[in-house]
């Protein structure tokens, strides 16, 4: 059954694990983060659909724990924030090479090192540039409502189980730890061995017989074959670049202006494009949905309209390269952000625009 | 004779199990990993369960395990094969699972894991070659190195007072009232050999019987680390390995 709740965004993302079928949830917590395993424990899923929920030793261990669950062809995820996930890295970068599919949450905090439990959206490099070994992308989806916490699980799976490879759902303390109404989808049942079996049996181990049997692995050690894992590779990435990116486009028609901001710094600058009406600037701005693969391609054309493009985002200047090399020098794009914790306000981006892009 | 005309039914006294593959094992000639391996896949034949075991291979001289072991595996990696199988007995309670892991692996980088695994009790087994060295990568000291033992980063013998002792993992984890069942076996002689396989066999019945964690430790040589021949590999395990590894059941 739908249903109609308020709710922070950590226990929106636990709730939609359990109605979505998850059969584990393996985390260790870490502020602004721990609501989505306090949840899941509170909620004893395990007595009504079944799904696991265990509170491991370590990043690491929540992490491996994903990646033998995955294998398993089961429906596994994981959750952190900033310092938990640079200790997943290692299971991440195994998980991509051994493809295998799952979902990890980033609530990102401001960093670097233990940093503040404060939001942040410094974590962009480490999610989109790679941040294990290896040359491997996340499928990254950014969301910034209460909403898209919780659906973006759903979508999340879909996406990791189409291309078997491990997914981010990258949100930030704000949308954390943030009450908003969240339309709930209904309850799912979790699949059999069964079906297991008949959907992912050519891959999974789940127990064969020798003639049959499945091997996950990451490891070639003979290169040719390793280079030739690594073409097929990133002929799926390069599907996924074809097939899924997302983005919201907002106020963009007659834009002077545009501002590229994902996430919480998105949900602010909704605000700047008022206040920028009230003074006659015409702003635009485009979501990233999919930080990876990026709407490189939608940027490039809305830079044929307008005289200058801000990426606001809540780091020192991460995002921006992408916008950069999106826009190819065709007009000029600047930086906004605050970090470390600090988050900026809608007037804060307006003046920044004015500042850096209009008078600049 | 051909062989052929020899080897039929009635004639057959012994055969390799099924559940060994026909690759070549990648160990080097007189290394324990090739024996370790056939008892617990002669095991797992022997117990009808091949087909419901999914293995985790480590990091280490047997990274290649699912080569061998003709059965389905993950390989995990260094250090984290108790967790990977954690996530796989967690969520499919009725299939049997098992890690096999060297030293460095188990005892060094995965210690963390092995000893969390080991107090939540995961049903599962927990096969461990000890060999005091870290085999693949050239015979560096391990967390089991004996004192006084020459390895390419301690060449003038462990120095105890700079590295600590060898680390006794059996012994630690049979504290723990999740392991069921903690023994230390080898198997460079054949009645040995024999012996450990019967550890295996009672460690695969406790997970059949969901007893909790059992853990079958394995002292074995590593010739080509230690530089010795494969016969002065096991002499010198039997005299300078076994005091201080001494064989038999801790727990259970
Ligand atoms: C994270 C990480 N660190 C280091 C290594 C390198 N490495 C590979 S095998 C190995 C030691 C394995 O020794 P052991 O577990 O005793 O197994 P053996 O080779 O002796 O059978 C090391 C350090 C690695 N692969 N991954
Ligand atoms: S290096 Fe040592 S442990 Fe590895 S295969 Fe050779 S003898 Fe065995």
């Amino acid at each position: 059954m739908e249903e109609f709740k308020l709710m922070k965004g950590n226990e929106a993302i636990a709730e939609a694990a359990i109605r979505e079928g998850v059969d584990g949830y393996f985390g260790y917590p870490i502020t602004p983060q721990s609501e989505v395993i306090e949840y899941l424990m509170l909620e004893e899923p395990y007595k009504t659909t079944g799904m696991v929920v265990l509170q491991a030793e370590s990043e690491i261990g929540a992490i491996n724990m994903v990646y033998g669950a995955a294998g398993a062809g089961k429906k596994a995820m994981t959750s952190s924030s900033s310092p938990g996930i640079s200790l997943k890295q290692e299971g991440i970068s195994y998980m991509a090479g051994s493809e295998l599919p799952c979902v990890i949450v980033n609530v990102v905090r401001g960093g670097p090192g233990l940093g503040t439990i404060q939001p942040s959206q410094a974590d962009y490099f480490q999610t989109v540039k790679g941040g294990g070994h290896g040359d491997y992308r996340l499928i990254v989806l950014a969301p910034a409502s209460v909403q898209e916490m919780a659906d973006f699980v759903e979508d999340g799976f879909d996406l990791a189980f189409k291309y078997r490879t491990p997914m981010m759902i990258l949100s930030d303390g704000l949308i954390g730890q943030m009450m908003e109404k969240v339309k709930l989808k209904p309850q799912k049942t979790r699949l059999t061995e069964a079906e297991i079996r008949a959907k992912y049996g050519d891959w999974a181990t789940i127990g064969h017989k020798p003639s049959e049997r499945n091997i996950i692995t990451s490891l070639e050690l003979k290169s040719e074959r390793q280079e030739k894992h690594n073409h097929k590779l990133q002929a799926k990435y390069r599907e996924i670049e074809k097939n899924e990116i997302r983005y919201e486009k907002i106020n963009c028609e007659n834009a002077d202006y545009l501002l590229v901001a994902y996430g919480s710094s998105a949900r602010i600058c909704q605000k700047t494009i008022q206040l920028g009406k009230e003074k006659g600037i015409n702003i635009g701005l485009i979501r990233p949905i999919t930080l990876w693969p990026f709407p490189s391609k939608v940027i490039n054309d809305a830079a044929d309209k307008v005289k200058g493009i801000l990426s606001v985002e809540l780091s020192a200047g991460q995002m921006v390269e992408d916008v950069r090399l999106a826009v190819n020098g065709k007009v000029k794009v600047e930086h906004y952000g605050r970090f470390g914790g600090m988050i900026h306000s809608p007037d804060e981006v307006l003046e920044a625009l004015e500042q850096k892009i209009i008078g600049g | 004779m051909t062989p052929e005309e020899i080897i039929k039914k009635g004639t057959l006294v012994f055969e390799k199990t099924k559940l060994m593959t026909d690759a070549n094992l990648s160990y080097c000639p007189g290394c324990g990993h090739g024996v370790a391996h056939r008892i617990t896949m002669e095991v797992l034949e022997e117990m009808g369960i091949g087909d419901q075991t999914i293995g985790i291979a480590p990091v280490g001289c047997s990274v290649l395990a699912y080569d061998f072991m003709n059965i389905d595996m993950q390989q995990a990696a260094h250090g984290r094969a108790p967790a990977v199988a954690t996530g796989i007995k967690r969520l499919f309670p009725e299939k049997y699972v098992f890690t096999y892991q060297g030293d460095g692996d188990l005892a060094a980088i995965g210690t963390n894991e092995t000893i969390h695994a080991c107090n939540r009790g995961e049903n599962i087994v927990i096969i461990f070659i000890n060999n005091g060295i870290y085999g693949m990568t050239g015979g560096q000291m391990a967390p089991t190195t004996l004192a006084g033992m020459k390895s390419s980063t301690s060449p003038y013998g462990r120095d105890l007072g700079m590295t600590g002792h060898p680390i006794k993992i059996t012994e630690l984890v049979a504290n723990l009232p999740g392991v069921c069942f903690a023994t230390r076996q080898a198997v460079h002689k054949p009645g040995l050999v024999r012996k450990a396989k019967k550890a295996i066999k009672k460690a695969f019945e406790n997970q059949r019987d969901k007893k909790g964690l059992s853990i079958v430790e394995i002292v074995s040589n590593c010739n080509s680390g230690w530089k010795m021949t494969p016969v002065k590999s096991n002499e010198w395990l039997e005299e300078n390995m076994l005091p201080v590894f001494p064989l038999g059941d801790i727990k259970g």
